[in-house]
């Protein structure tokens, strides 16, 4: 895997990235088009991005609402027993939890923060109680209740 | 709303947004017409609203990731909308999120490294309006990132 840096991209690679964040399903054709870039030009473009490891992935833009997850909570995890439980036991009973979206080792107040998505409060409550607070190792936990989220197109 | 057939099709197609309908169809264990059909139809319905690449900033020389909680002075009437506003102006800022609970707000930003970070929270972040508490949070690491919804 080659390494690459933002500031080896051009102004046609940092739009081929910002135009597929956007929509992934965008084929080389219809970048090339939009950007005024051959089929092929835009095919090697995007090849080498991904290669670069610019792109991890697609990401499913779902509507919770629509799907019946109505609350999503961010989680503030504190670890009680540091250092008797060892972080992986802790790491692999979080991750197993379906309703436990992302899980992220932090530093500073907190150790992880967990993002879960519930039915309603009361699911919530039953997912804080029976999952969470039974995790190996658990300690303190603030729960904060996300009211809106905007995802920007970050530096390109 | 949805029916098992259309929560297979979705717990196939989250585990890997990659797949084309064929290798989805197999996968779900429905005809390529039939998962055809029922994607067309929670897309129509807005269940599905697109799909988007995940941009790998690390991989793009952004070492650094910072979780900032931020509380507001709520004497302010418009304390969340100038807030809002001027966060949006910064191109490091890659998600926003507001709260009910003990943060008001909670912006994720990314730096190259320590020094650029430290640049940007004192020229950027630090002088955005009404800020009454602020707390950093560093990121160490990603355990579980895939954000599948549970159908």
């Amino acid at each position: 895997m080659s390494t690459l840096s933002l500031t080896d991209l051009d102004e046609t690679d940092r739009a081929i990235l910002r135009a597929l964040a956007a929509d992934a399903t965008l084929s080389a054709g219809a970048l090339g088009r939009r950007l005024g870039l051959s089929q092929p030009a835009a095919w090697r473009r995007i090849k080498r991005l991904q290669e670069a490891g610019a792109i991890k992935g697609r990401r499913l833009v779902l509507d919770h609402a629509k799907l019946g997850f109505g609350v999503t909570v961010f989680l503030g995890v504190k670890l009680a027993t540091k250092g008797r439980v060892s972080l992986e036991d802790f790491e692999r009973a979080v991750t197993a939890i379906p309703e436990v979206q992302t899980v992220e080792h932090i530093l500073g107040l907190y150790d992880y923060r967990l993002r879960v998505v519930a039915r309603d409060i009361s699911d919530f409550e039953r997912v804080l109680r029976r999952r969470i607070m039974t995790l190996p190792g658990v300690g303190d936990v603030e729960a904060n209740v996300l009211l809106s989220e905007e995802r920007r197109p970050g530096p390109l | 709303m949805l029916d098992d057939t259309d929560r297979r099709i979705l717990r196939h197609f989250q585990a890997d947004p990659a797949l084309g309908t064929a290798e989805l169809a197999e996968r779900a264990g429905v005809t390529q017409a039939t998962c055809w059909r029922r994607l067309e139809r929670m897309q129509a319905r807005g269940i599905l609203t697109g799909q988007q690449a995940v941009i790998d900033w690390q991989a793009l020389g952004y070492a650094v990731e910072v979780s900032l909680r931020i509380t507001l002075d709520k004497t302010v009437t418009r304390a969340f909308d100038d807030f809002l506003e001027a966060a949006r102006e910064i191109p490091e800022v890659l998600e926003i999120q507001t709260f009910l609970g003990r943060v008001d707000l909670r912006l994720s930003v990314i730096a190259r490294d320590m020094a650029h970070y430290q640049q940007l929270y004192r020229t950027r972040i630090l002088t955005l309006p009404h800020i009454a508490d602020i707390e950093a949070l560093m990121h160490v690491a990603r355990i579980k990132s895939d954000e599948v919804l549970p159908v």
